[in-house]
């Protein structure tokens, strides 16, 4: 008997889980929260968070960003920082995994009580904070990511891109490889995610009757020659690799074993000579002459939006070196360090543009004002309806000697079936930012 | 070959004759009593530690599932994030497919999702020995999330899936913050799982378990069905597993392969040792353990001010140093330790009555 | 039929890998009952100072010699230290603490040498369907497995480690250090290890290079059975070809659920792996 009421005791309790309706239902509950205030903004400090994969399998490739950001963060801060306030620079690890990140995120947010998420790295990983985000009223900028999701004011107001997103660099990687390999057989290798798929939607509006073979890979398996030898089995005369730098590698020695030599065009994300060439190095030394990472790397053609570190004479490059050479001179000057620098140093102008008296809705209206130009050879598309980060790419091609030469210059376009429109906007020079000025 | 099961005895308080109330009763209200405890320690901490607390609830129903499976039964399990993988994953397709489920239902299907799981890995695992099993459950744990790469359509790839679960009725939106709200459901189904985890441990099935721990041939010498028993104790395990990833869906948004690597499943073992093998209490002090000690190695590393690439690894470092530690120390775990020190008390307050006596 | 004949050799290559390390788990089950998690940690941390030691000298091969040594004075280390304390408690005590040895190597790899790649050199020319370093790697491969076969089973020495591991008490009676039989085991182990290390790191070097690696050998020690050398050697191609087959012409994200359902299928009909005798348990 007490056993039976104990029981429909328990199932009363459980039974008020569902008092509430559907678990998919909106509670009505939360809505917009106030974003004109001014979390994390003292007299003095402004703190901010980002979540990276520091450790873990993902981590090669991706942990010297926020080494970047945190040099040019402290060039700001000994220039005595932005409007007197010296920026807190707060990374969490999340290692690449989603959970952690949702953790880590709610950590800055409640916590450290950031007033803004910066550079927040990864698709998997950042899709699961951006509702969290939007929801609590909390800037979420320059994500390191070039998934087509952040950019959506109506949802995610508080969210904006940085880097090229993906459909729009395969257009412009399709738009060149059409008029220039016309008539040849091209094979996509491609990640197993959103980076594969937006980018062959880009590429597919100019190549698609051009590609004869899609192989994908899958970032947990490293043997990509099964792929290489199925490109090759096709025919394929053009490899279009959306690849992290790792697998443009890994593809590049795969394609060098089974005797396969196809032009490879990369996108940004794989395609820093800097980063190849340390990793092609040392095959060099070992199997003579003919595999030197010179020689392994030359002629492929790669997108870019940001100026290529080996650029030494661009004013940028030159500037964010100095940099490097003074914070962070012990780590190689490559364009990962350069991307995490560029991102820390658009953010440093946001929050100048925000004014005197920064607040988020301050520091989201200086985003989307259309103000910020700068390191970036395209421009980026913030606007009051567009939070798209950089909307173009430059094409170049890597010289024997690993530096890199512009073959086809800067151009725009939309994340649509919009044309491609070279580009022709002045870039401002680190003198006219003049960031690090009282 | 025999697995070598010299595992610390576990505690079973055999309830005493002259109880008046039945079992299930007294956990139901111990439940009831801790589930108090935690609406109040909710209330006296602030928003972030709501959720360490919650985070802490979900694991430690995974850990106690895999007390009773590794602790009780004796059975290696290094795959059992697979399970909360499911779990998951049930709650993540629930919630966006068919939003008019109620999340105690959808909480219900994913642990019935997760024992479903455990049902066919324990039918095929109750042959396997010791490493055999071990090697078997970590390719399940390395094997099952591949799934989402192969159904990227259903299932999101390997970017996974993102929602946001509602749970709060109208009449406490605005007054209970979302946060608190989810800790308090993620206790509420974790002591309901709870208490009937604890009357099987403590009841016929759990002597089974222990006596398939200890000798398999006695035990089926003693009428036990040896094989139905695994079975049985991996199903238990596994709808454990299954609700606990069901709550982390439904706390954290989130269903990813990322997240159901095989590091959260030795983590989970790892939190099973160090609690105290085989005490439903370690599983307690593991699932805190598993959630504070990565904490704290993280503040140590921001507080030393380390070189990037120290500071980056530090709690890694940190984490197995007491795994090992603690192993090679304190065998018992963090409940061994407890129970020391209520026997150094005991003992020092009977040579005082001793004294006293005299 | 290309297809087929290039997924074939990838597939042996890659086996051979798997068997390496496989075999250093099987060496070290058999000496003292313990599933070496931190195998692959002590792999690594052997390839890394095999990376620094090249590096500074310009030889390969001083590295790779350098690496065996470091991998075997690992192997003693760990046992003496680490395990020797375990040997009158739960397999679960050594799986926790190799487990705990693993992460705090893998984190010291990451602070000494960063968790960004670093480019590891094969031994030979690795161009080619199949190419001197993949001839190369087969063969070192089979070497050691006919190494440590005779040494096994023709030599006192092996004769003296089999009677420490299966009969302690008799082999003591009979003047087997039993001890130092055991410590032997482990330092053999992670000299094969390393060596499996050094083959399968190429073409990247990171913290995390031989998780999945190790995932595989430990999967092939279980096919072929944890107890028999052979058995595994062979359960480490058989998994390499048939992964190889499962990446070409059915993706490669369904390699680790092929893995999977290979180790189901042999498991179920053989509980103690393809080779493995299924002991009766004495009473």
């Amino acid at each position: 008997m007490r056993t039976t009421r104990t029981v429909a005791g328990i199932a009363v309790l459980t039974l008020a889980l569902g008092a509430c309706g559907g678990a998919g239902e909106s509670d009505g509950g939360g809505g917009q929260a106030a974003t004109d205030s001014a979390v994390g903004v003292t007299k003095d400090t402004v703190v901010i968070g980002t979540h990276q994969p520091l450790t873990g399998p993902a981590a090669p490739g991706y942990s010297k960003i926020s080494a970047g950001a945190r040099a040019v963060y402290q060039a700001i801060n000994d220039g005595g920082g932005i409007n007197g306030r010296k920026i807190d620079y707060r990374v969490e690890d999340d290692g690449y995994n989603p959970t952690k990140t949702v953790e880590v995120v709610k950590k800055l947010v409640l916590q450290d009580k950031v007033f803004a998420i910066v550079g927040g790295l990864g698709t998997p990983t950042h899709s699961k904070v951006v509702d969290y985000l939007n929801t609590e009223g909390v800037p979420d900028l320059l994500v390191s990511s070039g998934a087509l999701a952040w950019d959506n004011p109506q949802k995610a107001p508080m969210t904006f891109g940085y880097q090229v997103d993906y459909t729009r660099e395969g257009k412009v990687q399709g738009k060149y490889i059409k008029d220039h390999f016309a008539g040849k057989k091209i094979g996509y290798f491609t990640q197993n995610d959103d980076v594969g798929r937006d980018t062959q939607a880009g590429l597919d509006q100019f190549v698609k009757d051009q590609a004869v073979v899609r192989q994908g890979y899958d970032s947990a398996n490293t043997d990509v020659t099964p792929q290489l030898s199925a490109l090759k089995a096709a025919g394929a005369e053009v490899v279009v690799c959306a690849c992290i730098p790792a697998f443009t590698a890994l593809a590049i020695l795969a394609a060098a074993k089974i005797g396969y030599h196809p032009q490879f065009v990369v996108s940004s994300i794989g395609a820093d000579p800097a980063t190849l060439a340390g990793l092609l190095q040392d095959f060099a030394k070992r199997g003579g002459a003919s595999v030197s990472s010179g020689q392994l790397l030359a002629g492929l053609i790669g997108t870019g939006y940001l100026p290529d570190v080996a650029q030494t004479s661009d004013p940028w490059v030159a500037y964010f070196k100095g940099i490097h050479d003074k914070y962070i001179a012990k780590e190689p000057f490559t364009n990962t360090v350069l991307f995490g620098m560029v991102q820390a140093y658009t953010f440093g102008q946001a929050l100048k543009a925000a004014g005197p008296d920064p607040t988020r809705q301050k520091v989201v209206d200086a985003m989307s004002s259309g103000v910020l130009k700068g390191p970036g050879l395209t421009p980026f598309g913030f606007s009051k309806d567009s939070h798209a980060g950089y909307t173009g790419a430059y094409v170049f091609k890597i010289n024997p000697d690993t530096t890199t030469t512009v073959i086809q210059p800067p151009a725009v376009t939309d994340r649509g079936t919009g044309a491609i429109t070279p580009y022709a906007g002045e870039r401002a020079t680190p003198e006219q930012v003049n960031l690090l000025s009282k | 070959m025999s697995v070598r099961t010299e595992l610390p005895e576990t505690r079973v308080d055999t309830p005493e004759k002259r109880r008046a109330l039945p079992p299930l009763l007294v956990h139901a209200l111990a439940a009831l009593g801790a589930l108090a405890v935690i609406v109040a320690l909710t209330l006296v901490t602030d928003e972030f530690t709501n959720l360490r607390i919650a985070t802490i609830g979900y694991y430690l129903i995974a850990v106690a599932g895999l007390t009773l499976l590794t602790g009780l039964t004796g059975q290696v399990s290094l795959g059992h994030g697979a399970f909360m993988f499911i779990g998951a994953y049930t709650v993540a397709l629930l919630v966006r497919r068919v939003p008019s489920f109620p999340l105690w239902a959808d909480l219900l299907l994913a642990s019935a999702a997760g024992g479903l799981a455990g049902l066919l890995a324990g039918a095929a695992a109750a042959r396997l020995r010791g490493p055999y099993l071990a090697g078997a459950t970590l390719a399940l744990a390395v094997g099952l999330p591949a799934l989402t790469r192969r159904f990227p359509d259903l299932l999101g790839g390997s970017n996974g899936l993102s929602f946001t679960v509602h749970s709060r009725p109208a009449a406490v939106v605005g007054v209970v913050p979302e946060l608190r709200w989810q800790t308090w459901i993620v206790w509420l189904s974790v002591l309901v799982a709870l208490v009937l985890v604890v009357n099987i441990v403590r009841g016929r099935l759990g002597r089974d378990f222990r006596a398939v721990r200890d000798d398999e041939v006695a035990a089926a010498l003693g009428g036990i069905a040896v094989g139905r028993t695994k079975i049985l104790a991996f199903l238990v395990s596994a709808v454990c597993g299954g609700l606990a990833g069901g709550l982390q869906a439904f706390l954290l948004g989130t269903a990813a392969p990322g997240s159901f690597t095989p590091a959260l499943s030795l983590s989970l073992l790892a939190a099973v040792v160090l609690g105290g093998l085989g005490s439903l209490w370690g599983a307690l002090w593991g699932a805190v353990a598993l959630v504070y000690f990565q904490a704290w190695s993280e503040d140590l590393a921001d507080v030393l001010h380390l070189n990037t690439d120290v500071a980056n690894n530090l709690p890694l470092a940190v984490y197995g140093v007491i795994l090992i530690v603690v192993v090679l120390a304190f065998p018992r775990g963090i409940q061994g330790g407890f129970q020391w020190l209520r026997g150094l008390l005991r003992r020092s307050a009977e040579q005082k009555e001793i004294h006293e006596n005299h | 039929m290309q297809d087929f004949f290039d997924l074939t050799l990838g597939g042996i290559s890659a086996g051979a890998v798997y068997a390496a390390l496989g075999l250093a788990l099987v060496i070290i089950y058999r000496a003292t009952r313990v599933v070496n998690f931190a195998q692959p940690a002590l792999a690594l941390i052997s390839t890394y100072l095999a990376y620094s030691v090249t590096k500074a000298t310009g030889s390969y091969w001083l590295g790779f010699a350098v690496a065996i040594v470091a991998g075997t004075v690992l192997g003693v280390a760990t046992e003496r230290l680490l395990i020797r304390p375990l040997r009158h408690r739960s397999e679960l005590s050594s799986i926790i603490v190799t487990l705990g040895l693993l992460l705090v190597l893998q984190a010291v790899a990451g602070m000494i040498w960063s968790n960004e790649p670093l480019a590891f050199p094969y031994a030979f020319d690795f161009r080619g369907r199949f190419s001197a370093n993949d001839l190369f790697v087969v063969l070192v491969v089979l070497a050691i497995a006919a190494v440590v076969l005779v040494v096994f089973k023709y030599t006192p020495l092996g004769l003296r480690m089999r009677a420490a591991a299966f009969a302690p008490e008799v082999a003591r009676t009979l003047g087997v250090r039993v001890g130092l039989m055991l410590t032997a085991g482990w330092g053999l182990a992670a000299a094969v290890g390393s060596l499996a290390g050094l083959l399968a790191t190429p073409p990247f070097l990171f913290p995390n290079v031989l998780d999945g690696v190790f995932v595989y050998a430990l999967t092939a020690a279980v096919l072929g059975g944890l107890d028999n050398p052979l058995g595994t050697i062979a359960g480490g191609f058989v998994l390499g070809v048939g992964l190889s087959y499962v990446s070409g012409y059915l993706g490669p994200e369904m390699v680790t659920i092929a893995a999977l359902a290979i180790l189901v299928v042999v498991l179920t009909l053989r509980p103690a792996g393809l080779f493995g005798r299924a002991k009766v348990r004495r009473v």
